[in-house]
């Protein structure tokens, strides 16, 4: 794990960036109000399928997408809202989209589990755990043979590190030497399955680095570590020293989906974790820094709250893909390799 | 009632986290649900005071029904929507799922956060699309059933039973509609629109083609209502209805004991007869004038009704052997030298008297099998398939040809052939042949497989004779051969008697000069 | 210009490597080692270890790496040694490959080719002699095409690496060392159409990859004895060519389908149905069929031979619906 910065040094850290510290702040908060909704809009079945939000683990996106250039690529789970809306994707296209509606991000093809971008290079949005590694290692593949100067993040939860797909991933990357970032989402729990008890090694830093990929933990639940960890390790992998794995050492607030009882973790493990809530947390160095007041949350929180509430009016007067339309998109439409 | 999954239709609270009078934020957990697959807390959406539980515990109710009423905070509601009796505005603690279509009830995101007028439950919503009228009439499977075999496309129909649904009066009187169009065509039944997939193929109903053969009947004659105008079997059943039939023949009676013959031949002890061919068997004898065409069709759909009859019921097994006729030819030529043309045998003339002696021989398989039971004939009276002239087949009997000498059993057979294709065959001799012998020799075909007449227990097959090469004693020659086939009842006997039989024909044939 | 099955996909692989500098090709021993079935023979040599990548053994790890560089911009042919080992990847193949493009709305299209080994007859026994095509022609998304002849051998390739979608190339084992003559000239061809091997009137025979030898011998046999088979061969099993199944059977009236998958579920069963949905009231018989028999495909000669379909088999197949309609109007045979 890396060390984790000193009071002296945090607030030194703000103080030398007051704005982009808040815009962190902004970043999480953005999250947050929209998962918010997601759940409220879910239990008044406006959206349907299955939901998961992000609650909680908000430091982790918001940290690593800002240290992210345009040409990178992002490769998400199934709890990619935040991953999407904080890498560039509108958050109208976003709750659209879960709205099952033609405006969305996919044309209502995905739901909340498959979001996907080309604009901002997001390549989803998967539903199936570790299934996005191996695309990730190729995307990096790709980009090195063609002698590009990109990065590829590719986000995923510990759970994924008992599947085979996550061994191959990493040893092809590391055999191949590919600019591949893996960002380990460590909440805990695979489901509801504790990390203790799936996984035989739960240093999960270290047991990435039994690939030769440079591998640290993170304390996920500070944005400003998570974005100091990630921007080094951006750093590293684009100037050629193959990749990296995050090890981010966070927690889902809520449930896993809408419908889980959470019977596998007491809630007094719950309410000590939202002592640590990132953005409470940051708002309250902020404040004590004299970098955020009253005015300035209440301005911040009702800017969020707009971009909400419209992000939903727009998914309300979406409008529905034609059953004609169906079958598009099983096949490229020719013309159009 | 939130939504917790797709698939959650309903849920009964099992407790309450609040009480009446509680104040409550957002994201505070207000109750626990039991949604049938587990137990969940769940959170209101809502900021204000609990004024009143609208469900009960343990009362199951739809997704979307209001559970409580939550008021707003005095400072929060504004003075002109007020709720007239002076109660604080109301507010739903769960939001009413999506009901896009029903103005009734305002949809929206906002819907929770805005002041609920009526709290209806939505279920009395659903109820009111349950009564929207259907597109398509609804079918009982049964009906669509008998649509089906009668033809008629039940989706064009008015339905006039409950709800519009179509019944079985419906179907039946499309089908008589259908019916009466298609005589009213059948003049014009040239011009009808090719129901055709190709040069000259009738497109039909694999089932269709098959039963048209049955029946004989010439499907292109036949007016196809099914897809694209195939001809179904539906249809076959109506064109073989709708065309007069002469009178005598207008009500087969299947099961029917054939009645006392005026010729008088059919004695006491004579077998019942398969009705089919007991019933057409008088077509010369027709009193009414009908065409030969009507007759050839009505004997045709009797011919298919047996058929059929016969392929359902005996369990056939076949038999197959080639005999030498080369001995048995020598014999013929023998004695055909010096007799004029008419007096001549021909080669069925003997493999005829063969079969009858063979019969008589190989008991099991002369005779009938009826009520359950193979009863053994003592006679051997020896049914020959005469084919007719524009189609259709019987079989008329020569009686006691076991006893026939070649020269009798010839003669017998030039006026049965006669007789029958000039339509006078006598009742009885219709009626009792007690096995059956089909020669289709001369039809160039080598060999054939045929249907027992029931309730006879066999027939015998032959092809044409054609020479072959024929080792006999490590010698290689050129033989005249003929293929002898039989079919048999394996209810009455087996392979080793079946073969007994087609030995015992061969060695028949072998001295001919005992025949 | 003489040359055999596995010499012409060898020509169509450089070929498309020396057309685009975007295609590479990578798989389990693809370079040093030549290849599993010596397909990239010599590869390595002329194109150097870029462009022909040996993989670990990770068949999810390097078909989705695959995807992945094609999702990139890459033109990946991604070889995978047999149909049986892909079932390690099916993941990436049916739940990345086939679906990137609906998922996203038709932002993302996977410009990816997988070639992979298929089918019994060379006493491989259950782990290698599966035919699993009919599994992957079920799945939207995904092209398969079954190469039969030298001139699909060297033509299909580059047509499926054109593709803006994945192509699945099944490549059946005992193709590999057929040899004949292919014209100099030969390049890309369609793979979206089926082809009449051989035409006929009474039957159509319809089958695709390794079974088209076998049938073509069928038909053989079956004129010898006055039966005039037409062979189709079906080429594209996702889509299938609907059209040609249809001009087929409209012709002939009489189909048998062979296919070496099982008959349970099967490719056959998908062209049998398609066949009675369209074409019943062509049909003069049923429609018939010769698959592998219900076993995991065994070690011991005689029993794989016993299990896979044979010439012989198809020609009593064929038999029995050419013989079913003639016998309609004398009844059965013996």
């Amino acid at each position: 794990m890396t060390p984790p910065m000193t009071a002296e040094e945090r607030a030194a850290l703000i103080a030398a960036r007051p704005d982009r510290t808040l815009d962190l702040l902004r970043q999480m908060l953005r999250v947050r109000r929209l998962e918010e909704r997601c759940v409220e809009l879910y239990s008044a079945s406006k959206i349907r399928g299955f939901l998961h939000v992000y609650i909680g683990e908000e430091a982790v996106a918001a940290g690593v997408m800002s240290v992210l250039g345009p040409d990178d690529a992002v490769v998400a789970t199934y709890r990619e809202h935040g991953h999407a809306l904080l890498r560039g994707v509108p958050a109208s296209a976003i709750m659209a989209e879960m709205y099952g509606h033609a405006e969305g991000c996919c044309r209502g093809r995905g739901g909340s589990m498959h979001l996907f971008d080309a604009g901002t290079r997001f390549y989803g949005g998967n539903a199936i755990v570790a299934g996005g590694l191996p695309l990730a290692v190729g995307l990096a593949l790709a980009d090195k043979m063609l002698g590009r100067d990109r990065v590829t993040a590719c986000f995923f939860g510990e759970g994924a590190m008992a599947e085979g797909e996550f061994h191959e991933s990493l040893n092809l990357a590391a055999l191949w030497d590919l600019p591949v970032l893996f960002c380990c989402e460590n909440n805990l729990y695979a489901m509801g399955t504790a990390l203790e008890r799936s996984e035989s090694q739960t240093d999960l830093a270290l047991k990435a680095a039994a690939y030769e990929v440079a591998s640290w933990a993170v304390d996920g639940m500070d944005v400003l570590a998570v974005e100091e960890a990630a921007r080094r390790a951006v750093d590293a992998v684009r100037s050629g020293g193959g990749p990296h794995f995050l090890e981010f050492r966070t927690y889902r607030f809520r449930a896993h989906s809408m419908f889980d009882p959470e019977r596998y973790r007491e809630k007094a493990e719950v309410e000590h974790w939202m002592e640590r809530d990132p953005i409470a947390s940051l708002k309250v160095e902020l404040e004590a820094s004299g970098h955020l007041d009253e005015a300035v949350w209440a301005s911040l929180s009702r800017e969020v709250d707009a971009e909400v509430d419209a992000a939903v009016e727009f998914a309300e007067a979406g409008t529905l893909e034609p059953v004609a339309e169906l079958a598009r998109f099983v096949h490229s439409e020719r013309g159009t390799p | 009632m939130p939504s917790l999954g797709a698939d959650m239709e309903h849920g009964k609270v099992v407790e309450w986290l609040v009480k009446p009078g509680d104040y409550v934020h957002r994201g505070d957990l207000v109750a626990e649900v039991d949604t049938e697959k587990t137990v969940m807390e769940i959170e209101s959406f809502e900021e204000g005071v609990v004024a009143e539980y609208l469900v009960d515990l343990g009362e199951t109710v739809p997704v979307g029904t209001p559970i409580a009423r939550v008021t707003g905070t005095p400072a929060d509601v504004p003075v002109e929507v007020a709720a007239p009796d002076g109660g604080a505005v109301e507010r739903a603690v769960a939001a009413e799922p999506a009901v896009e279509s029903e103005p009734t009830v305002s949809a929206g995101p906002a819907v929770a956060a805005e002041p609920a007028v009526a709290a209806e439950p939505v279920a009395a919503v659903a109820v009111g699309h349950a009564d929207a009228p259907v597109e398509h009439p609804a079918v009982a499977p049964p009906i669509r059933h008998l649509a089906h075999r009668l033809g008629i496309e039940v989706d064009g129909l008015h339905g006039t039973g409950r709800h519009g649904a179509v019944t079985r009066a419906d179907v039946e009187a499309a089908a008589e509609r259908l019916h009466r169009a298609a005589e009213s065509v059948a003049p014009t039944v040239a011009a009808r629109p090719a129901a055709a997939t190709g040069a000259g193929r009738v497109r039909s109903s694999p089932r269709a083609r098959r039963l048209a053969v049955e029946l004989g009947v010439d499907l292109a004659t036949v007016e196809g209502t099914g897809p694209g105008g195939a001809v179904t079997e539906a249809d076959l059943h109506r064109n073989a209805a709708s065309r007069p039939v002469p009178a005598a023949e207008a009500a087969p009676a299947p099961h029917a004991e054939p009645e006392p013959t005026h010729v008088g031949e059919a004695g006491p002890g004579r077998h019942p007869r398969s009705s089919g061919a007991a019933e057409t068997s008088e077509t010369g004898a027709a009193p009414d004038g009908s065409s030969a065409a009507q007759r050839v069709a009505s004997l045709r759909r009797a011919i298919g009704s047996l058929m059929s009859r016969s392929k359902r019921e005996i369990p056939h097994y076949y038999l197959s052997t080639t005999i030498d006729l080369g001995a048995a030819l020598d014999w013929m030529r023998g004695a055909n030298a010096g007799r004029p043309l008419a007096e001549r045998l021909v080669p069925a003339a003997l493999l005829l008297a063969a079969s009858a002696r063979a019969a008589r021989d190989v008991p099991e398989m002369n005779g009938f099998f009826v009520d359950g039971e193979f009863r053994q004939s003592e006679a051997v009276h020896l049914g020959v398939a005469v084919a007719l002239r524009g189609g259709g087949l019987v079989a008329p009997a020569i009686h006691d040809a076991d006893r026939l000498e070649p020269d009798e059993v010839m003669a017998a057979l030039r006026d049965l052939v006669a007789r029958a294709r000039a339509g006078r065959l006598r009742r009885a001799e219709m009626a009792d042949p007690t096995i059956t012998v089909t020669n289709l020799g001369e039809l160039g075909v080598e060999s054939v497989f045929g249907v027992i007449y029931a309730p006879q227990v066999a027939l015998v097959g032959f092809g044409r004779v054609v020479e072959r090469p024929w080792a006999e004693n490590g010698l290689l020659g050129v033989r005249p051969v003929v293929t002898t086939t039989l079919s048999a009842d394996h209810r009455v006997s087996d392979g080793l008697r079946g073969g007994r039989f087609l030995a015992r024909v061969d060695e028949l044939l072998q001295r001919p000069e005992e025949l | 210009m003489k040359t055999t099955y596995r010499e012409a996909m060898r020509a169509a692989m450089r070929d498309a490597m020396q057309r685009d500098e975007r295609v590479f090709l990578m798989g389990e021993d693809v370079g040093r080692y030549g290849g599993g079935f010596a397909v990239s023979l010599g590869l390595l040599e002329e194109f150097g270890p870029q462009r022909v990548r040996d993989t670990p053994l990770s068949e999810a790890g390097f078909v989705g790496a695959g995807i992945g560089a094609a999702l990139g911009g890459m033109r990946p042919i991604v070889e995978v040694m047999t149909v049986n080992f892909s079932l390690l990847a099916l993941d990436q193949i049916v739940n990345n490959a086939a679906t990137l493009l609906h998922m996203s709305g038709g932002q993302f299209s996977v410009p990816l080719v997988i070639r992979m080994t298929t089918g019994g007859g060379r006493q491989l026994a259950a782990q290698h002699s599966h035919s699993l095509e009919g599994w992957l022609a079920h799945i939207p998304g995904l092209r398969v095409v079954a190469p039969a002849t030298l001139e699909d051998a060297r033509g299909m390739l580059w047509t499926a690496l054109e593709d803006p979608d994945p192509v699945l190339i099944f490549e059946h084992g005992s193709l590999y060392n057929v040899a004949g003559e292919l014209a100099d000239e030969a390049g890309p061809v369609d793979i979206d159409r089926a082809a009449v091997r051989r035409a006929g009137a009474d039957v159509s025979l319809i089958t695709y990859g390794g079974t088209l030898p076998t049938v073509l011998a069928a038909a053989d046999a079956l004129a010898a004895s006055g039966i005039d088979a037409e062979v189709l061969d079906l080429r594209t099993l996702r889509p299938l060519d609907d059209a040609a199944i249809l001009a087929t059977v409209a012709k002939t009236h009489r189909a048998v389908v062979v296919d070496e998958g099982w008959r349970s579920g099967s490719l056959s069963a998908e062209v049998s149905a398609r066949i009675t949905e369209s074409a019943f009231y062509d049909l003069d018989a049923p429609v018939g069929r010769v698959c592998s028999e219900e076993v995991p495909v065994p070690y011991a000669k005689h029993l794989e031979e016993a299990a896979l379909p044979s010439a012989e088999r198809v020609v009593a197949a064929a038999r029995v619906a050419v013989g079913e309609a003639v016998g309609e109007a004398v009844g059965p045979r013996a």
